[in-house]
């Protein structure tokens, strides 16, 4: 096969077979742990407030406590259940960025610089709609 | 209620390969009432987690071909990007609508059987220069493949990113059909590494979702664990299931719920 001799550095080297163990790992763990999160703090939302009819009728939009990434955190530190279940939600959405991160450094150590330079864009992209001011 | 639900439509989600998000939005809207923009925002987090869960699993068993994953990922985020920012100015009946018109396709697509393309093509010159033809494993040891319309492919994954970003599903039938029918690249491949690239493409639109205040967490919580908890069950039961019976059942179910969204779109409901 035309790879062979990528094949035949595998030992100790990095490869595309090594990179996709790890990426795999990274996701397994990734919603795991987002999904742990959002586990704990649904439970506390329901024990807190089962007499409180939710209502998603009607749209309001989240108050904004529960919209930016600084505001979340603060919110899940002072363990606000709702707070913590959308950190939970943002470990889930930060698990593919984190990937593509991971997929960058990849890239790079198998000096495929054509690779870094996609995934670099993908991950600008991902930043910056999770972090631009007005949600575009 | 919502967790139930949502189990059940994980579960048939990754029975047949469709993902959970095609009928977590229905599901919301005309079952339980919810307005379409939470039901979007729960839907894309499900859809995160899925996706990411099951490539984990893909990825180890060689299926996945990541260059063209990474490769086509520019085209999806941004089609996401874009959709999430048509979803903030087009009008919720409108969105209910395309999104009928979406779930029709994909009803569609279930009753279809896609064929492998014959092999020992000749290799293609955008294809060789990114480095995305791969091999994969079958039961005659590592198969090789060459990818073919790389720009076509590209260009329909933009689509598919759009709709994504807008619908809040994963628009795996229109990835399908891109890396399929377009670059010609074998099913097995194709859908694996669909379900690779979802993730990135609903995070991109997610982040947007999150900031508009669309994401609610007490929705989104039971969605997200029932749909997370069914596609694992669905997994483990899936080497015993009929699944050419369960393919036909969700398609004409699908079909029946898109008729549903498109009626309520153009009486203004949704």
């Amino acid at each position: 096969m035309a790879d062979g001799e990528r094949d035949a550095a595998a030992g100790g080297k990095v490869d595309d077979k090594s990179v996709e163990l790890f990426l795999g790992r990274l996701l397994r763990w990734g919603v795991l742990l987002a999904a742990v999160v959002v586990f704990v703090g649904g439970v506390w939302f329901v024990a807190e407030s089962s007499d409180v009819p939710q209502n998603y009728r009607t749209f309001r939009g989240e108050p904004a406590e529960l919209r930016a990434l600084p505001q979340i955190v603060d919110q899940a530190i002072a363990l606000r259940p709702l707070g913590l279940i959308q950190l939970g939600l943002l470990l889930l959405i930060a698990t593919p960025v984190a990937r593509v991160l991971f997929s960058v450094l990849g890239f790079a150590l198998e000096r495929d610089w054509i690779y870094v330079v996609i995934t670099l864009l993908v991950l600008v992209l991902l930043i910056y709609t999770l972090t631009s001011r007005s949600g575009v | 209620m919502i967790a139930l639900g949502s189990f059940l439509a994980g579960m048939l989600g990754s029975l047949t390969g469709l993902g959970g998000g095609v009928v977590i939005v229905p599901l919301l809207t005309l079952v339980f009432g919810v307005d379409i923009r939470y039901a979007i925002g729960a839907s894309l987090v499900s859809v995160i987690a899925t996706s990411s869960g099951a490539a984990a699993a893909y990825l180890r068993e060689g299926y996945s071909n990541m260059r063209v994953g990474m490769f086509l990922e520019i085209a999806t985020t941004v089609g996401a990007v874009s959709g999430a920012f048509l979803a903030g100015y087009l009008h919720t009946s409108i969105i209910a609508i395309v999104f009928g018109l979406v779930l029709l396709y994909s009803a569609y697509t279930t009753t279809q059987t896609l064929a492998d393309p014959p092999a020992g093509m000749a290799p293609d010159r955008i294809a060789t220069m990114l480095r995305l033809d791969g091999t994969y494993p079958t039961d005659d040891g590592l198969k090789s493949y060459h990818v073919r319309n790389v720009p076509i492919g590209f260009g329909l994954m933009y689509v598919a990113g759009v709709l994504s970003g807008l619908l809040g599903i994963g628009s795996g039938a229109v990835k399908v059909l891109a890396m399929d029918q377009a670059m010609k690249i074998p099913f097995k491949v194709s859908t694996t590494t669909s379900n690779f690239m979802i993730g990135v493409t609903a995070a991109a639109s997610a982040g947007i979702y999150l900031r508009r205040g669309y994401i609610d967490p007490g929705l989104a919580m039971p969605v997200m664990l029932g749909v997370l908890a069914g596609a694992l069950v669905g997994a483990k039961i899936l080497p015993g299931a009929k699944v050419r019976t369960l393919r036909i059942v969700f398609g004409v179910v699908i079909a029946a719920l898109a008729v549903e969204m498109i009626y309520q779109g153009v009486r203004g409901k949704l």
